[in-house]
């Protein structure tokens, strides 16, 4: 490494140089947060890159109507393990990475509460990880059948029984996902207990930067989503493996139930992945807008709010299903109900930057386009939350354009946002303005062209997990133009690459404060020594740096 | 935070006494344990609920299984062993609070030796189940629910057990002190849940279920 001035002088440098197998034990065997937090984030970064890789390949299969470069099956295989890696591999990793090195941090801890349970929680999401991907070598099982699993990242019941789903593919999906939730629950619990329990002096619940708060209801969200799922899969093994009759319909066993136990799971997940991406928003508009939040309380009660609403909303996945009215009435309702606590933090971010001074560097670019894209994903969902409209366009490509608007659009954007944001706290370097502008726009305007179109798509009536489609149907131009989005979006993603390589061999050094930011993060250096802070910090406002930074005008004040 | 210029605001500011942390860490990640252990035994439970009455006809029901081979009375003998280990582990905390080594090691074992009455109870009922009933996890829907929910609750009955014998022996071995009481407290908690579950088992599987 270039940047080491002073051999054999101070820590950095010795650290460097020590032999690979010694450092490589040092992060394997590692129980610090920030190292984990990394780990988590670079093997997250690592399967979006591969779940990406996978949603191009159906993508270019889908370029042209009656295209042969995918068979069904595998275009089956590729859309299950597509969306089983973005959301548990990818999403999953990411947020639990950036709390797991922020929040301590935030809350001026050492580390998390238990150490040794978080690096136990990385390598069951690790290996839970591996395990899924080893179904495409491992799947065949004795009947020569299969290789990833093919039954759709919810798994519906019954093409999940032995009789459907021959050889052992759907059992890896099962038991991948279920070490990896062990992970993402032992992880949760720990966040939840470091948050309530592990604060400086003076941090009070409500002097907690909104991240924490977020992250806060976010693990409680997991504690409290993940093991129904667990519970409904060990019952889905048991049907695959001893004959059970769970979700059996020839033995009495019920298909709806799977959906409602998997929905129980599956929507609380949506606001998992989602929550994160409001709490990296929250830290970085207020920095970039030179304000303080807007209605910092009115933020905390709405996260709740969603954090309760969000475990009553499931059904609005199943109102194609035939329920009876009144329980598609009541989820209805219910799911209206969640668009109010969302829509206040929607306009507590742009209250936070009416009238601030904005400076558009590449953090809060990427946050501004977050607010956009999340907007529309926010209002598709309201159209697919009122029932006659749903049965319209369920299971079309209308709802891929909504989801992707809130999962990629939102979160993904995010995570880009946070990860240009606190790369300069991690590394102690700067990402390149230019090359995170470049990618930004690229990123864009490629996400609008491939996911715009499948609005129109799904309006036409083309259906979701089609492999192929004829080309009387109107829908050509529209696939095209999404296909054609996905290359802009790679050249996005390769600057994005790039950008990392280049900033971590020769990038611009970031002091302590590079953005002149608030939160307790900033006041240590970058990137932080293994015991986080010299001293203890004590917190007199929600906003400690500022209270350091300007001691005529300090935040306690006010608050 | 390190070396803090004097500023004059800090001092009109009385400075924030230590956090009142209202329970520590252990306490808490066990709380947070046992919510998320109560979720996974209420998904259970609620299937089971659910597939009440709903197996096709002509298979064992609940109530001709469950009557013959060991309910009412001997399953209610085992609950009863299980739930009074409850008390004997709470006697064993408040004795090695008080640093009573020996009644401590006398109560732990009560504890162990009422929950494995329980486990060898649940074992005999089952084997009963299997050889003379032909109740398996696969006739029909009440045996896929009845085993994996006592299953799973003898499963978690299991790793206590484990826990405890764990401590016990460490115990004999003199390695257990008056100070671990809180790390020691936080075990019982976990097998009071075991226990509080099995209320909740006992509840629908033999009184509603049958």
């Amino acid at each position: 490494m270039k940047t080491l001035q002073q051999p054999g002088h101070g820590n950095g440098s010795e650290y460097s140089r020590a032999p690979f197998l010694s450092r490589l034990h040092e992060w394997i065997a590692t129980t610090d947060h920030k190292k984990l937090g990394v780990m988590y984030v670079s093997t997250g970064l690592i399967f979006f890159l591969i779940g990406g890789l996978e949603a191009t390949m159906m993508r270019w299969q889908l370029a042209v109507p009656g295209n042969t470069v995918l068979s069904p099956e595998d275009f089956n295989r590729l859309f299950t393990m597509h969306g089983t890696t973005m959301v548990f591999l990818v999403g999953m990793p990411i947020l639990l990475g950036v709390a797991n090195y922020f929040v301590p941090l935030q809350i001026g801890a050492r580390d998390l509460a238990f150490p040794r349970l978080n690096a136990f929680g990385f390598w069951l999401f690790l290996f839970g990880g591996l395990l899924l991907y080893f179904s495409y070598f491992g799947a065949q099982g004795l009947y020569g059948m299969g290789s990833a699993p093919d039954v759709g990242w919810f798994a519906y019941a019954p093409l999940t029984e032995r009789t459907y789903s021959r050889g052992h593919s759907t059992d890896y999906w099962i038991l991948g996902l279920l070490v990896s939730s062990f992970g993402s629950i032992a992880t949760g619990i720990n966040l939840i207990t470091t948050i309530l329990t592990m604060r400086c002096r003076g941090m009070t619940l409500m002097k907690m930067p909104l991240l924490v708060w977020l992250m806060l209801i976010d693990a409680i969200l997991i504690m409290i989503a993940m093991p129904p799922l667990a519970a409904a899969q060990v019952m889905l093994l048991f049907d695959r493996l001893m004959g059970a009759h769970f979700f059996d319909p020839q033995g009495g066993g019920s298909a709806v139930l799977w959906q409602n136990l998997f929905w129980f799971f599956g929507h609380p997940e949506v606001y998992i992945l989602i929550l994160p991406a409001f709490a990296y928003v929250s830290e970085i508009i207020p920095v970039f807008c030179r304000k303080v939040i807007f209605g910092y309380p009115l933020m905390v009660a709405a996260t709740v709010s969603i954090g309760f609403i969000s475990l009553g909303v499931w059904v609005h996945h199943m109102f194609a299903l035939g329920l009876s009215p009144m329980v598609n009435t009541i989820f209805m309702g219910s799911t209206f109900l969640i668009a109010i606590p969302t829509g206040i933090k929607m306009f507590n971010w742009v209250g936070t930057m009416f009238g601030g001074k904005i400076r558009f560097d590449t953090p809060m670019l990427f946050s501004t386009g977050f607010l956009a894209m999340f907007l529309i994903g926010g209002l598709t969902g309201i159209m697919l939350a009122t029932v006659p409209f749903d049965w319209q366009v369920s299971d079309s490509y209308f709802v891929v354009g909504h989801f992707h608007y809130v999962l990629f659009g939102g979160l993904v954007f995010a995570i880009f946002a946070a990860i240009y944001y606190w790369f300069p706290k991690v590394t102690g370097k700067m990402l390149s303005e230019s090359l995170g502008k470049c990618q930004f726009w690229l990123l864009f305007i490629g996400f609008n062209l491939t996911f715009g179109p499948m609005h129109v798509s799904g309006m036409l009536g083309m259906p979701r997990r089609i492999y192929t489609y004829h080309a009387d149907r109107g829908w050509e131009l529209w696939n095209m133009l999404s296909s054609i989005g996905v290359l802009i979006q790679i050249a996005g993603v390769l600057f994005f690459v790039w950008n990392v390589i280049r900033s971590l061999r020769s990038g611009k050094k970031a002091g302590a404060d590079p953005w002149d930011a608030w939160t307790l993060e900033w006041s240590t250096t970058s990137p932080p020594p293994e015991y986080n802070f010299e001293e203890e910090p004590v917190v007199y406002s929600r906003r400690p740096l500022w209270d350091k930074k300007h001691p005529e005008d300090p935040d306690w004040k006010y608050e | 935070m390190s070396a803090t210029p004097t500023s004059p605001a800090t001092p009109l500011l009385s400075p924030p006494e230590a956090m009142s942390q209202a329970m520590d860490s252990g306490k808490c990640g066990m709380l947070c344990l046992i919510c998320s252990e109560i979720t996974f035994f209420g998904t259970l439970l609620a299937v089971y609920l659910f597939y009440i009455g709903k197996d096709p006809a002509g298979t064992p029901t609940p109530s001709e299984v469950l009557e013959v081979s060991a309910a009412p009375m001997k399953v209610v003998f085992n609950s009863f062993f299980l739930l009074t280990s409850s008390i004997w582990i709470t006697l064993a905390v408040r004795s090695l609070r008080k640093g009573a080594m020996g009644a401590f090691a006398f109560w732990w074992l009560l504890t162990i030796l009422f929950g494995a009455e329980f486990l060898v109870g649940t074992g005999l009922e089952w084997y009963g189940m299997i050889a003379d009933q032909g109740l398996t996890i696969r006739t029909n829907l009440f045996g896929s629910g009845f085993y994996t929910v006592v299953g799973f609750h003898a499963a978690h009955v299991t790793i206590g057990l484990f826990l405890l014998s764990l401590v016990f022996v460490l115990t004999l071995l003199g390695f257990m002190h008056k100070r671990h009481a809180e790390k020691i407290e936080l075990l019982s908690w976990y097998w009071h849940f075991v226990d509080g579950i099995w209320i909740a088992v006992f509840t629908i599987v033999y009184i509603i279920g049958r």
